[in-house]
This record gives C-alpha cells, structure tokens and sequence, in this order.
C-alpha cells in the first residue's frame, strides 16, 4: 500500500527524521493560508500523487491529457497569493509524470512547505533484499536524480549496506555511507541520526519501501528529508491500523479494492477477456496465454483475478460480478485447476453468479483437478450456453473468438489484430542435439519453433540511448 | 530414490486443531503420509482423531512432539500472525524440515526466520505460501490433490501452486510421472529456492528431468539458471508467468512483482535460453516441452 509524501513526513516526524515544516491543503484558500501560516519568504507547493517525477510533470485540465494548464508539478512560490494561484492550477486538474504510464493522475491535495537553502542532495532508500532476506539500505551522493540511471551509468556512485532488522543499521554503517558520500565531519554527525531514524521508520512501519531522493544537506549541516516515498507490506497492515486508515481511495482501481475486501487479488489490465483464475500463477499464465493465443482476434486480458486457493462460493460469485462491472470485457475466462478448490464449488459459484448477475458475455470454461466431472456436469445441467474448453490454449482461443463473435452480432466492428508477440517457447541447440534419442523423434510433433528464428528477437529491446541522469526535480 | 520427503518421513502438523490443518492433516494420512501428531499450543494432552477414526496426539510443543512422536517434518497451518513463530519454534526444536504453507506472513517476521535458518543449518524450511512437498506414493505434506500425481521420474520445482498442478498433471498424462515435487512458495523472502532443489534433483539418481516454474518478481530464476548452465546435466523445461504483468503491481503473490528493471519475465526467460532450458510458450504445452526435451 502506497501513501503521499505528506502522510509519508507525518511518519518521518513520528520516527525523529528531520522534515521541513509543511501543511497539506485541498483548497487554493486552503494552500494561501498554510502559506501565510508558514510565514516564509520562499515555500513550496507541491502535488500529492502516487507518482514519482512530479517536479518535471505536466499538468493537464482531463486524464487524457490533451487541455494542457502548466508545466511542473511542484513549484516555488514567494507569496501567499501565488501559492494559492499555483494550488488553483493543480488541484481539481491531473498530473502526468514519467511514472503515470502516458496518462494523468488528478491531483486532490497539495503539501504546502517551507523552502530551505541546500548544500548538497543525497539520495537515500531502504527496502528489501529479496536475495539475501533483509532489508538494504541503498544511498548516492546523486541526489535528486533518478537512481535507475544512476546505477545503470555509474554503479560506483551508488552504496549498498544490508541490515540487521534486529539492531536497525548501526552507527559505524551510516558513518561509512557519510564519509563515502563525501560530508564533513560535522555532516556526517546530522547524516547517522537521520538515517537510524529513517531506517527505524522503515522498521517499525512494516514499510517495504522507503525512498528520499533527494535527501538533502543544509546551509547549516542539518541532514533534512526534503522527499518521502513510502509504501507498507500488505501483509503486516494487520498491524498498523492507523497506517491502514492512510489508504487514498481516489488513488486506487475500484475494482481492486473490492477484490481486496474479499480477499482476493485483482489487477486491471485494460483488454477485452475477463478472467477468473485460482492461484496467482495459474492467473499470471492465463493473462499470458490470452495475450499469446488470441492475438489474431486482437483480445488481450481485460484483469488479471486470482480468487484464491480457499474460495468458497460467494466468492466466486463477487468475483464474477467484479469482471462483469467492466465494459470493455467482450468474453469471459474462467480457468481453475482444483486442488484444495473443488471445480464443483467453482461451477456452483459462476451458476450462482450467472443467475444473480445476467450472462450477457459469452462465458468459456476451464475445469480440470478435484471433482471435475461433477463441476462438468453442474454446468452441463444448468442449460446455459457456456462454452466448455480442453485446455488452457483451447480456452484462450474460445474465448478470443467468442469476444470476436459477440462485438459482430452488437455490430461492432472487429477488433484489430495485436502484433503477435515475440516467441517465448525455446528448444535449445546443443542439448537436444546432444540427446542420442534425437533422430527417433517424429519431425513436427512438438511443433517446436527453431532455435533460430527466435533469436533475433533481442535486438529489438535496444533502449534510445540513455541521457545521463536526468533531474527529478524537487 | 527421491527428494526431501519419503516413507522414512514423520510428519506432524502444527495448527492442528484448526480447519485448515485438520483437513489436510487428514490429506496427508489418506495419501498415506507416515503421521505422528499435531502441535496445538494449549491443546497438549487432547487426542485428535481423523477421518479414518485413527487417534493421534497432540502436543503443546513442536518439542514434545519430536521427543514423543519422532516426528522429522512438520506442516504449518498457524494463521499469519503466528505463522513465523510457529517456523522459529520449529527451527528451535530442531526439526529438520518445515513446510511452511501459510501465505500473508510479514516480510519483517521472514527477516527472522532467515536469520535462524542461517544460524541452524539442520533446519530446511520450504515455503511460506507453498503448496508443499510431496513424493508420489510415499509421503504428502501439503495441499496439493494427491491423486493426480504419479510415481515417475521428473522433479517439479516451482513458484506456484496450481501452475505446479498442472506440470503435475501433464507429466503423469505424458507418462513420465514425478520423483518429487517441490511448491517453494511466491513470497519474496522464503526457505528453500530453486537452486536448492535443484541440486536436490541434480543428485537424485531417480530424476531424470526437471520442470522449473518461475515467475517474475526477484531474481532467483537467473540464478538458478547460472547453476543449471554450470552444472546440470539433466534437461530442465522451464516456464516463466507473467510475461504481460504491468510494472510496479503486485501479481497475487508477494513476491511476483517487476520493480524498476529487476524481475523482469524477458531476463528469466533470457537466462533460460543461456542456460540451455527447453522454454514452454505456456502450461499448456509443458508435457510436449517436456517431450521434446527427453527426445521422444
């Protein structure tokens, strides 16, 4: 679960991490009083979105980004009047950043904060290492870049200390990054105790990212938290109620966050085949597959949907309402392989969910595992017109053709056919050749491609060339 | 021969007396699982009886357990937020293989039990959020569907659970059937990872071919490969999900998510083809990967 810098600094606050003084406003009267308030001569207005990269956005009037209103999203201001003009062009409009995938994100509050005289930016973040199970902490002297690039052009700029949760990093750590970075002495005193409380906060939070960039020195050798990025292990949210409570629905899909209620994991993918899978990898595979067998059709996954290995029928009954909610579904897919889940539950639960919801979407069923036959046959039964499949390619492909065959008979035109995606099944060269068995193998059976035609495929991937470290902008 | 688990297993169950873990309890002992007991904290002393009318006990300590029951494998079903004290008090007693199959377990709680599985090398730990392990004919300890399994010779290792099922599924309808299957679990911070069971498999005389289901998220996979590319000689099949999954969302799994440019489906499935791994386009043709690899 992600949170906005203010909330973010409320909690560095908590935890003892010096932070500028700030006031979240959602009114540009609101924005002019923080601003007179805080009484300075130079403060800073800066949008509340879950995105990076908001001082080099762009503001637009609509989502779709084509009424542009400003540059920046996050501007110096020198008067109580100009802030409230500033926080009147942001909120209300939608920000696009390199982080908000070509589209904008609508701006509901702004941080109003005091400005500060800075020395030098560092970058700093902590998160986990998943290879080695504890968390890292990850600091440059690069401040205010974006960090990606700077690990990329010069990986030596970046330092990397892994930590006992147990303990917190320990002073001789942090002094290590402060004098790698480059501070004086007297820095590197301000630099420990922000980082221990920084990393205290990490800890004590449940947080699986923390991100400061650019964390900052001061005119006065104070070590400040000019940014906050932070988001929290769902899993530990249990925990954390008041951290839970942080939760900004307007930031979230709402169709995810009905599936969470229920406790089940929903992404929204933006295609045209609704699926409803058990198992997160099962899920992964089906969207997969979708995208890989139904490209002709042009369908793509409408969402990825994984009900859980446990569900029960009133699940699979709210699941299949979630995917109906969305109208660019055109077919559903429905693919469970039951262990634990009983393919008689899940055939229960959509025949449920069919009659309470209307079965306007042509609907394919995958059954395979623990009491297929009776799953078969509840749905054989029930007189519906669902479409049975053999297997997860036979479903993709059903489904793909009876999203094609639904938008014909609504007199839709088709839809274009997706490039086909690059080719990912593999049969390696020398290993095969190495098999004595070889000859023996009929010519075309696995109808595997040649090794050969997929390799080009790479080269495409080739990135424009990268600008060295771009500004993030504060 | 076979990995991990076999007729010598002694199982036992921690979370017993709950739902989830008196239902595949009685999984394990109809599978045919050599079944000890179960650890209930405050339970100690009751007598738990399963479907077969069987009475086992139960114990208040994953201690007592080992010392009276000669367990050697524990299951746990303790619910999340118990789940990781269930794992050290496990590792503590010294057992010497814990499948952990609880999912929504704490990172921060995992940072411990990482820390106690390095202290106390006797100790294997498979899983969190797994399916299990389980050896066909011999020993289940977990939640998968017993009876599509196969006694055989490919060993299964993977991420998740019913993308597990199907490699099952395939490889006993294409006749090859299982040595030993291994569900690792889709968390980030976990046991048992595929390089470990691949030198498993590697070394069992019994595995001819392996499986090896990914996902993104992590880089376990890369490295895995780098060990398949120096030192197995089997034919591995390997899968990759979420090839269309957007950057940044979490798939379902804590651990199946693309954070910045790490984790990515196109550098496993790279690594795969440089470490020489026949790759399925999707699990629908594992079993005719897996046929090609062996030459038939």
């Amino acid at each position: 679960m992600k949170i906005h810098e203010y909330q973010g600094k409320a909690l560095f606050r908590q935890h003892g991490v010096p932070v500028l003084r700030g006031i979240p406003a959602t009114t540009p009267e609101a924005a002019e009083a923080a601003a007179r308030e805080l009484g300075s001569p130079v403060v800073v207005v800066k949008s509340q979105i879950h995105a990076g990269g908001r001082g080099k956005g762009t503001v637009f009037a609509d989502e779709a980004c084509t009424q542009h209103v400003m540059d920046g999203g996050v501007k110096v201001v020198k008067s109580p009047e100009q802030a409230r003009e500033i926080a009147g062009k942001l909120l209300g409009n939608c920000l696009r950043t390199a982080q908000t995938a070509g589209t904008g994100k609508r701006v509901n509050t702004v941080y109003v904060e005091d400005g500060c005289a800075i020395a030098k930016e560092l970058y700093l973040s902590v998160l986990l290492d998943r290879a080695v199970g504890a968390p890292v902490v990850v600091a440059s002297a690069d401040g205010g870049m974006d960090i990606e690039q700077v690990a990329h052009d010069t990986p030596e700029r970046v330092l990397r200390v892994h930590i006992d949760p147990a303990l917190g990093i320990l002073d001789h750590q942090a002094r290590r990054l402060g004098f790698e970075q480059g501070l004086t002495p007297a820095q590197v005193g301000a630099y420990v105790k922000t980082v221990k409380s920084l990393v205290k906060c990490f800890l004590e939070t449940d947080a699986d990212l923390l991100e400061v960039n650019p964390l900052v020195v001061t005119a006065k050798d104070e070590v400040v938290a000019l940014d906050s990025k932070m988001s929290f292990d769902d899993n530990a949210l249990f925990r954390h109620p008041d951290i839970a409570a942080l939760l900004d629905p307007t930031e979230e899909d709402p169709s995810e966050l009905e599936a969470k209620k229920h406790d089940m994991a929903f992404v929204k993918l933006g295609g045209n085949i609704g699926c409803m899978v058990n198992g997160a990898g099962l899920a992964m595979a089906t969207m997969d597959a979708i995208a890989l067998y139904g490209s002709k059709q042009g369908a793509f996954p409408a969402n990825f949907l994984d009900v859980g290995g446990g569900a029960t029928a009133e699940k699979v009954t709210t699941a299949f309402k979630i995917i109906l909610k969305d109208p660019s579904v055109e077919a559903i897919l429905v693919n469970i392989f039951g262990g634990i889940m009983k393919c008689d539950t899940i055939a229960t639960g959509v025949l449920t969910a069919v009659k309470e919801a209307g079965l306007d979407r042509p609907l394919v069923v995958r059954l395979e595992g623990t009491n297929v036959e009776l799953g078969k046959k509840l749905i054989a039964d029930s007189g519906l017109a669902v479409i049975a499949a053999d297997d997860l390619k036979d479903g993709c492909v059903k489904a793909a053709i009876a999203a094609a065959k639904w938008r014909a008979e609504k007199g839709m035109p088709p839809r274009e056919a997706l490039p086909e995606p690059a080719p990912i099944a593999y049969i390696p060269k020398k290993k095969a050749a190495a098999k004595p068995a070889k000859k023996s193998k009929p010519a075309k059976k696995a109808k595997a491609k040649p090794a050969k035609k997929i390799k080009p495929v790479k080269k495409a991937v080739k990135k424009p060339a990268a600008k060295t470290s771009k500004k993030k902008g504060r | 021969m076979s990995v991990l688990v076999n007729k010598k297993t002694r199982l036992i169950c921690q979370g017993i007396t709950g739902k989830v873990g008196t239902f595949h309890s009685n999984g394990a002992i109809n599978y045919g699982t050599a079944f000890a007991g179960g650890v209930t904290p405050g339970k100690g002393g009751q007598t738990w009886t399963a479907e077969n009318g069987k009475n086992f006990p139960v114990w208040n300590t994953v201690a007592e357990a080992m010392r009276e029951g000669g367990a050697n494998a524990s299951m746990i079903f303790v619910p999340p937020a118990g789940a990781a004290d269930a794992i050290l008090e496990a590792i503590a007693a010294k057992m010497p293989l814990v499948v952990a199959i609880t999912e929504g377990i704490p990172a921060r709680d995992m940072y411990a039990v990482k820390r106690a599985l390095e202290k106390n090398p006797g100790t294997r730990l498979v899983g969190p959020n797994c399916p299990g392990v389980i050896t066909p004919g011999e020993c289940k300890i977990g939640i998968m569907p017993g009876y599509i399994h196969k006694r055989g010779s490919t060993g299964i290792v993977s991420r998740s659970g019913t993308l597990t099922y199907e490699a099952v599924f395939q490889s006993t309808q294409c006749g090859l059937g299982q040595s030993s299957c291994i569900g690792i679990g889709g968390d980030p911070i976990k046991g048992t990872d595929f390089i470990d069971c691949l030198e498993l498999f590697n070394a069992d005389p019994e595995t001819k071919q392996i499986i090896m289901i990914g996902e993104i998220g992590g880089d376990s996979e890369e490295r895995a490969c780098a060990y398949i590319k120096a030192h197995v000689k089997k034919p591995v099949v390997g899968f990759i999900g979420g090839t269309r999954a957007p950057k940044g969302k979490r798939m379902g799994h804590a651990g199946a998510i693309v954070s910045g440019n790490t984790g990515t489906a196109e550098a496993k499935l790279a690594a795969m083809r440089d470490a020489g791994v026949f790759i399925a386009e999707s699990p629908a043709t594992l079993g005719a990967t897996l046929l090609t690899a062996v030459g038939r």
